[in-house]
């Protein structure tokens, strides 16, 4: 019992990562329909940028964070404005070959300034860790945790009661209707852009933060995150957190169990697993437990 | 006072939506646009909204001037800001948002909440069939209470010229009758209207004028009554006289093609 609580805990603490970046992608594919393939990179820069704020100018972590998320906020909004834009009517292949090419900057630029080998983030969180009973929870995993549904909270409110949250969900509904009522889609796509930066940072911060280390291995996370926006459906930003549990979960349980139930699958086979999942999920529901069944193009 | 003047649309550059069409409503006054499928009455709504650019459409020709403002460059956003207000074809309420959030998108242009409270509460004593259904989600709305909130939705910005697109297309004689009455209350409390509409008995007997538009070209205007008089008319639109069976069936071609296209 405790193992498998042990399990759950890392599991969970693992699939609000995962829900974190899969959220960045959802929110941009909701407003513009393309799959941002620069989210790892935007998680990878993110965290470098607080690794930055606080272990090379010395901030104190709470506000490196912060800052972090805002600038990489403001990297999503730059990528928007200034090339994104340009592509709107584009064909949708050409605009995600567009964010391969981002990604591709984004590598080089964090190798030129920060060089390839691993780093340390410099988060206080360390190794150290709680105990509830004979279950052991690290520190940064509770943080993690914490944080995460702080900015879900935040993302409800702001989708519910805020005007701009308002405009973007219609826009993702029917954006001409939307235009039609005086809403403006270019402050929609910035929004997008920049909320997919601001969560990307976050995210970067909880997977580089305490035994794990700072490098562009990092960006890698985004890729796992992969089956959990299939799997909650690509327009669902509820899907996005669901599946990002259920993979977290899955891969946990996976890694704990799979020695004593099926050795010969081998060790290494809780990545393969959130695939497995995903491609099951898919065969029943095809557009993913939260998907919109036919998604409308304007 | 809305003044169009000569507006020509070409579509993706080759394709042609209007061939110069003029407009005027007088402010206060109700204006009736009616014309059969494909004549351009969308066309010249998107082209005095700002909608054309999501069409690959643009206004080659011509101008738009709005209380001495002039729209046609201007964007959607600026132009409902402006003081215009429309109800599209085919509703396009946002289906998977309660009407109570449908109409707040209606407000997205207005700042003062004070404004927002009193436009809200208004729509809702025009409407107050919606009364009960505001946390529904309005995809699961009747047709009729789905063209409520449309028109709820435009008159959220309190606009002084409200323009609709068909507003009877697809709804039961007693509703038409409904949102006739609700038309004409919206106007008499001082927004000029107006009301495109393949139901050309309906349009003209609540209009002041009435506009005739055929290939992209006004080919008749005149104050509504004599419209209504007119022989030509009377057979082309209204289905009466021996050509009545014939735009009845225009008319059944018509529907079916609309269902197709939704
Ligand atoms: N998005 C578009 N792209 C290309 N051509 C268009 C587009 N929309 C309309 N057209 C063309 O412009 C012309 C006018 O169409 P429009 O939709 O304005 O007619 P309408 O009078 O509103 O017809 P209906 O009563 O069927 O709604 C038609 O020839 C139509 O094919
Ligand atoms: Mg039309």
């Amino acid at each position: 019992m405790t193992e498998f609580l042990q399990l759950m805990v890392s599991g969970v603490s693992l699939g609000f990562t995962y829900a974190l970046v899969a959220l960045g992608f959802v929110i941009i594919y909701k407003a513009t329909e393309v799959i941002n393939f620069s989210q790892g990179g935007l998680v990878m820069i993110g965290a470098y940028l607080v690794y930055n704020f606080t272990s090379t100018w010395g901030l104190p972590f709470a506000l490196s964070v912060v800052l972090g998320m805002l600038a990489t906020a403001g990297i999503g909004l730059i990528f928007e404005r200034i090339i994104l834009r340009r592509m709107v009517g584009a064909p949708v292949f050409a605009q995600v070959m567009i964010t391969i090419g981002l990604l591709f900057i984004l590598q080089n630029l964090v190798t030129a300034i920060w060089g390839p080998d691993p780093l340390n983030l410099g988060d206080p969180w360390g190794v150290s860790t709680v105990t509830f009973g004979e279950v052991v929870i690290q520190v940064r995993q509770l943080w993690g945790m914490g944080l995460t549904l702080f900015v879900l909270l935040l993302f409800f409110l702001f989708f519910r009661f805020t005007p701009l949250g308002l405009a973007m969900r219609a826009t993702a509904i029917d954006q001409e209707a939307a235009l039609a009522q005086g809403m403006s889609s270019k402050r929609v796509y910035m929004a997008a852009w920049g909320i997919a930066g601001a969560t990307a940072a976050l995210a970067g911060v909880s997977i580089a933060s305490g035994a794990a280390s700072l490098s562009p291995e990092v960006q890698f996370y985004a890729l796992l995150a992969f089956p959990a926006i299939i799997l909650g459906g690509i327009d669902s930003p509820l899907g996005a957190v669901i599946g990002g549990l259920v993979i977290g979960i899955t891969q946990s349980l996976t890694a704990g169990y799979i020695g004593d139930i099926a050795p010969w699958l081998g060790a290494g086979f809780e990545s393969v697993m959130p695939f497995v999942v995903m491609v099951l999920v898919l065969l029943v529901r095809p557009y993913g437990l939260f998907g919109t069944p036919e998604i409308k193009r304007v | 006072m809305l003044t169009a003047q000569g507006l020509e649309v070409v579509y993706r550059d080759v394709l042609i939506g209007l061939r110069g069409v003029s407009l005027q409503v007088r402010t206060g006054t109700i204006v009736a646009v009616l014309g059969s499928n494909g004549a351009g009455k969308t066309t010249m709504l998107r082209a005095l909204t700002g909608l054309l650019d999501v069409h690959k459409g643009k206004v080659t020709k011509g101008s738009v001037d709005f209380e001495g403002t002039r729209l046609d460059r201007m964007d959607a956003s600026a132009i409902v800001r402006a003081g215009i207000g429309q109800v599209m074809e085919g509703r396009r309420i946002f289906p998977a948002l309660t009407v109570d959030e449908n109409l707040r998108t209606g407000a997205y242009t207005v700042r003062s909440k004070a404004k927002i409270r009193e436009n809200y509460d208004r729509v809702l004593e025009l409407f107050p069939k919606l009364v009960d259904r505001r946390t529904s989600t309005a995809g699961y709305l009747s047709g009729g209470e789905q063209q409520m909130v449309a028109i709820g939705r435009a008159l959220m910005s309190s606009p002084r010229l409200l323009l609709l697109d068909e507003p009877s297309l697809g709804l039961a004689p007693l509703i038409v009758e409904q949102i006739t009455g609700i038309i004409r209350e919206v106007n008499a409390q001082g927004t000029s209207v107006v009301l495109v509409e393949q139901n050309a008995t309906m349009a003209l007997s609540l209009a002041d004028h009435g506009y005739i538009l055929e290939n992209g070209r006004v080919v008749k205007d005149g104050p509504a009554a004599d419209l209504l008089a007119d022989k030509d008319i009377q057979e082309f639109y209204l289905g009466v006289g021996d050509a009545g069976r014939k735009s009845f069936r225009d008319v059944k071609t018509y529907r079916r093609r609309k269902r197709w296209s939704s």
